[in-house]
């Protein structure tokens, strides 16, 4: 089977430091990779050049999506192609109903493919299905886009947009950080419940404890804009017994 | 796939949209200013003797008045002899009984512009008092006003059938002696619109007016008075666009809003005068004196404002809270793009025992835009218990606008309670990245994230008007701005 996501000698930079040093990864449809990291090894970077944002600067190498080159295509022609980011830390746009950035995202794709626009009727239907499933509160679809959300509720938030949105390809930066651990069973339960054969997801992590509940398939180590060792999900809980240094010290063997 | 600023500018650049002029032969004066041009306006509007000395006492008095220069705009000179006082549509001299004798020229400048006359109008439940020019030229749904017994009607109307109430209430709450703009306009003024709700009447309709400057080199001095009787409420809306043209014109208009006890005022405008060019060329000179009175216990006065248009705009509704317990509000979306200048607020005076006032003011800056919000909170030593909320939000949109805010605070009575709250932001890279993610295109992004921005004082429009000016904000900024 050909890959969905398929990066191959990457290298990213942010001004004129080099973050992304060569990285490679495949991804199949149906897949769950993990990729964990100390601090400043390149995840969020990683993320942040899948979804296209700005100021990061590919030097070399190549992200085919479906086959195309999905570094051609603007954040808005990534999402609309399937590509979904988690943010690590999702902004507040004052002023702005949540579900109405959420409806007017779905139109969008929706469009795209060719298929008529929601109404709010039908939108409303399925936005309260996913909320319970969330555990998300109905006054969450007023409120202003994040704003005055709790660390947890902008995490849900995310991840129920994931779930309107439904994605090709999920990539959830960070989505553990900032919660506690029932919420962190509502997220996972969220995301576990968005599996599926045609799906695929990257989740960069740098605990795993996430992978407590969500089990991956694949796990990678990042370490320098590389990633230095891949394995099953084994590998995630010989990284938290051993730490991160023990791979790197590793490669530097091999 | 990068928000530049050459990419915002673009998304930024887009072209004024009402941008025609209508060909209709005009009964237009000669340019200049002196004491023979205004015993002409007054002739040929037959009126009575008080108004032609109030003018004349006016002119005399504007002669000795210099322009301001205290806004932070910078103006080209105005040569107010070079510009033409008096201008009506002709067939105005058979005058129009019905819509079938208006001419159809106008008729269809009024549908390019989206006037509801006809059908439309009743349908939307609005009536029209369309300003062409100086005069007015139609006038819809009196007889429906005139069973709740409001008067509605060009104020040159007024004059003839209800020269009372203008003696009493013309320059009570502006003065001739005012300020300059004001001064001129009272001079000079044309037309404009008359209301008085009698006591204890709600007007069975939002009442609206859409100004239009057509002629070339004609300034335009419209004069609006507003009486709200004990007991009474209205709400007036008032709609703006103008052709596009090549010199800066002038328009000087007076408002003047009486409510008297247990009144209330609401006065919603949309104005969307011809900005000028990308490069600053051209566009109108929009220096405007609105002020309401609270003249009555418990009484209450509202300015709602869209102003996306004018090159230059100069502008400060406010309340004079002269009443004990009444209200003055203030909501305000101010943008300036390319190379327009807002200066723009408001002022609050606390006369009476616990008046409250609120001021919202959202100013957006885009392009080469400078917008200024300037605002005086003032508490005499009368006002015992006085309040005022006070916020000022400005969002700025490239490396090239600016934003500034002039609040000013007089405060002499003790007891009074006096709030400010001030943010500038930028539209956050985050997030338009954020929208964008979702599928949103970078313009939709923009005009979702100032839309937001701007919600506080929407709210405030009546519903077809937020529409409206929610549009309206989505041409003047084209997606990067809203």
């Amino acid at each position: 089977m050909q890959s969905m996501l398929s990066i191959v000698d990457l290298h990213a930079q942010v001004a004129t430091r080099k973050i992304l040093k060569g990285l490679n990864l495949e991804v199949k449809a149906g897949e769950v990779h993990a990729i964990m990291g100390p601090n400043g090894s390149g995840k969020s970077t990683l993320a942040g050049v899948l979804a296209g944002r700005d100021g990061y600067e590919v030097t070399k190498g190549t992200v085919t999506y479906e086959g195309a080159d999905l570094l051609a295509l603007d954040p808005e022609e990534r999402a609309r192609a399937g590509v979904f980011l988690a943010f690590q830390y999702p902004v507040e746009i004052p002023g702005v109903n949540n579900a109405y950035l959420l409806k007017a995202g779905l139109n969008a794709m929706r469009k795209h493919r060719g298929q008529p626009e929601v109404d709010a009727f039908e939108f409303l239907g399925m936005v309260r299905e996913q909320m319970q499933l969330m555990h998300m509160d109905e006054s969450f679809l007023n409120r202003g886009v994040n704003e005055g959300f709790s660390g947890g509720e902008k995490k849900r938030n995310e991840i129920l947009q994931m779930a309107i949105l439904e994605p090709k390809l999920a990539i959830l930066d960070e989505t553990d950080s900032g919660l506690d651990i029932d919420a962190l069973r509502v997220v996972a339960n969220g995301v576990n419940s968005m599996r599926s054969p045609e799906r695929a997801m990257v989740l960069v992590t740098h605990y795993q404890r996430l992978l407590d509940y969500i089990e991956p398939d694949y796990v990678h180590v990042l370490s320098d804009g590389q990633i230095l060792r891949s394995g099953d999900k084994s590998l995630a809980l010989e990284l938290e017994r051993r730490g991160y240094d023990w791979v790197r010290q590793e490669a530097q063997v091999a | 796939m990068s928000t530049d600023s050459k990419n915002l500018d673009e998304i930024v650049g887009r072209k004024y949209q009402h941008g025609f002029v209508t060909d209709i032969e005009s009964d237009t004066v000669p340019p200049g200013l002196d004491e023979d041009v205004i015993r002409l306006i007054s002739r040929k509007k037959s009126e009575p003797q008080f108004m032609l000395d109030w003018r004349l006492k006016a002119f005399q008095h504007w002669q000795t008045m210099r322009e301001p220069n205290w806004a932070n705009v910078r103006v080209a000179p105005i040569d107010y002899q070079g510009i033409s006082y008096y201008s009506a549509p002709k067939n105005r001299q058979d005058g129009p009984k019905s819509l079938e004798d208006v001419d159809p020229k106008l008729l269809a400048t009024y549908e390019k512009l989206g006037v509801p006359l006809h059908e439309r109008a009743r349908l939307a439940g609005v009536a029209v008092d369309a300003v062409f020019d100086s005069v007015s030229v139609a006038t819809t749904f009196k007889d429906r006003l005139a069973k709740a017994g409001v008067i509605f009607c060009p104020f040159s109307d007024a004059l003839r059938d209800h020269p009372a109430l203008i003696e009493r209430y013309i320059g009570s709450v502006v003065p001739y002696t005012d300020n300059f703009f004001a001064t001129l306009n009272s001079a000079v003024f044309t037309d404009g619109s008359f209301v008085y709700v009698p006591k204890g009447v709600r007007s069975p309709m939002e009442l609206s007016t859409y100004f239009r400057i057509n002629a070339a080199k004609t300034g335009q001095f419209e004069r609006t008075l507003i009486i709200a009787d004990e007991g009474s409420y209205v709400s007036y809306l008032e709609g703006c666009t103008a052709p596009m043209r090549d010199e800066n014109q002038l328009h000087a208009a007076v408002v003047e809003l009486v409510a008297e006890a247990d009144a209330q005022i609401k006065y919603s405008t949309v104005q969307n005068w011809y900005p000028g060019d990308e490069l600053g060329r051209g566009g109108i000179y929009n220096f405007v004196t609105k002020r309401g009175d609270c003249r009555g216990n418990n009484s209450r006065i509202s300015w709602t404002q869209v102003e996306t248009g004018s090159a230059i705009t100069w502008k400060y509704p406010s309340c004079v809270l002269r009443g004990d317990n009444s209200v003055g509000e203030f909501y305000s979306v101010a943008l300036a793009n390319h190379y327009q200048q807002a200066d723009t607020g408001t002022k609050m005076i606390h006369i009476g025992r616990n008046t409250r006032s609120t001021i919202v003011s959202k100013g957006i800056s885009a392009g080469h835009g400078q917008n200024t919000y300037r605002g005086l909170v003032k508490v005499l030593p009368s006002a015992v218990g006085a309040r005022n909320y006070t916020q000022c939000d400005s969002l700025l949109m490239g490396d090239q606008s600016g934003a500034h805010t002039f609040p000013y605070m007089e405060i002499r009575e003790p007891s009074a309670v006096v709030e400010h709250e001030a943010t500038t932001s930028k539209i956050a890279d985050d997030q338009l990245f954020y929208c964008r993610s979702r599928g949103l295109s970078e313009e939709d992004a923009v005009n979702l994230i100032v839309s937001g921005f701007c919600k506080a004082v929407f709210k405030e429009l009546p519903m077809e008007f937020a529409v409206e000016a929610q549009n309206l904000l989505a041409v003047s900024l084209e997606g990067a701005v809203g």
